[in-house]
C-alpha cells in the first residue's frame, strides 16, 4: 500500500525576536532625538490660519516665537488680545524692542515666528512689527498651517 | 580531594525584560512625540524710516499698492478685487507683457507694498499675502524652467543659478505705514 508522507516544509515557523530590543531601541534612539518637549506654555490662544505658499523653517535654533492671540482667563474665558513672548504676557509693548534687540545679539540671522490666531485684527500685530524693526529683527515669518 | 562546595552565581544580567523597559520608554517618547515642522510666509521687514529723510522717490506705474480694509476688502491700486483676482494681477503687473504705461517698467522695478488698518482681520491678510507669494513663486518656476529646465525650488540653496532667477524677478514687497490718525 502506497503510503502518502506529508511533506513538510523544512524551515521554521517561529520570526526570530532575538532582535526585537535592538530594533525598538532604534526606533526608541529615533524618538528621542526627535522629541522636543513643549517648551513654553501658552498663556494666549493661538489657532494659526492657513497658507498655500510656505516654507519650512529648517533651522529651528534661529527661530524666536512671538504669540499673538486673545489672553485666556482664569475661568476658561478668552479676553483681550496680548502679545506673549517666551513664557510671559508683554504688557508694555514697547518692552519688545529691547528685548528682541538682545536675542538679536545672541543670534545674528535670528528669524521671528509670528504665531498669531486667525481671528485677531491687525492693530496689535503693527505695534509688534514697528517693535520688530526698532530692534533691527527684519526677518519675520507668519507661521502658517499647510492648506488641505 | 576537595570538593569545591560554594557554587558560583551566575555572572551575567537578566536581558529578557530589557525589551519591555525598551518599549515602555519608546511608548512614552511616541505619545509625547510632536514632529512640528515650522511652516510659514517668510517676509523681511522694511528698516525703519528716518524721519530726517526724503524716501526714495518711486515711480507711481512701478508700485502696486495692496490694501486689505477692515472689511475685509482686498484693494489693489484703488480698485477692488477678489481674492482669485489678486495672483494673476500681482503677474500682470510685474511681467507687464503688454508694456502697459500703468504696469511696472521691469521686473526689476515692480515694488509691491502692503498696507493695512487697525482693525484688518489677521486671515485676509495671510491670504492675500499667500497669493502674492504664490505668484512670486510662479514666475520664478517659469524662469527657472526656461532658463534651466528645472523648477525654482530644485535649484540649489544660494547657487549662481538660484541668485539669477532671484535678479530676473527680485522679491521686492513693501510694508507700508499704517495712517495715523
Amino acid at each position: 500500500m502506497a503510503h502518502f508522507k506529508k511533506k513538510q516544509a523544512g524551515t521554521k515557523q517561529e520570526v526570530p525576536t532575538s532582535a526585537m530590543p535592538d530594533v525598538v531601541f532604534m526606533l526608541l534612539f529615533f524618538f528621542m532625538v526627535t522629541t522636543v518637549l513643549r517648551e513654553v506654555t501658552l498663556k494666549v490662544k493661538v489657532d494659526l490660519t492657513q497658507a498655500e505658499n510656505i516654507e519650512k523653517i529648517e533651522k529651528k535654533r534661529l527661530v524666536s516665537y512671538i504669540y499673538i492671540g486673545p489672553e485666556r482667563l482664569e475661568n476658561g474665558k478668552l479676553g483681550e488680545d496680548k502679545v506673549q513672548i517666551d513664557d510671559d504676557i508683554i504688557e508694555d509693548i514697547g518692552a519688545i524692542r529691547t528685548l528682541m534687540y538682545d536675542k538679536l545679539l545672541e543670534e545674528q540671522r535670528l528669524i521671528v515666528s509670528l504665531r498669531v490666531d486667525e481671528n485677531s485684527t491687525f492693530g496689535l500685530l503693527t505695534e509688534v512689527q514697528e517693535e520688530l524693526k526698532q530692534a533691527g529683527t527684519f526677518r519675520v515669518n507668519y507661521s502658517t498651517k499647510r492648506e488641505n | 580531594m576537595l570538593l569545591k562546595k560554594r557554587k558560583r552565581e551566575s555572572a551575567d544580567i537578566n536581558g529578557s525584560s530589557m525589551a519591555d523597559i525598551a518599549f515602555l520608554l519608546l511608548i512614552f517618547f511616541l505619545v509625547t512625540t510632536t514632529i512640528n515642522v515650522d511652516t510659514g510666509i517668510g517676509l523681511m521687514l522694511p528698516p525703519p524710516l528716518d524721519p530726517t529723510q526724503e524716501p526714495p522717490p518711486i515711480k507711481e506705474r512701478n508700485l502696486m499698492k495692496i490694501l486689505v480694509n477692515p472689511q475685509g476688502i482686498i484693494v489693489m491700486n484703488d480698485n477692488q478685487v477678489l481674492l482669485n483676482d489678486v495672483k494673476p494681477t500681482i503677474i500682470e503687473f510685474i511681467k507687464n507683457p503688454t508694456n502697459d504705461p500703468n504696469l511696472s517698467e521691469t521686473p526689476q522695478k515692480a515694488i509691491v507694498s502692503l498696507k493695512t488698518t487697525e482693525e484688518t482681520p489677521y486671515k485676509v491678510y495671510i491670504d492675500m499675502l499667500d497669493e502674492v507669494v504664490g505668484a512670486y513663486r510662479e514666475i520664478r518656476n517659469e524662469a527657472a524652467r526656461a532658463n534651466y529646465g528645472v523648477p525654482y525650488g530644485a535649484l540649489e540653496e544660494g547657487s549662481a543659478q538660484q541668485e539669477a532667477v532671484q535678479d530676473i524677478y527680485p522679491k521686492r514687497i513693501s510694508i507700508a505705514e499704517q495712517d495715523r490718525d
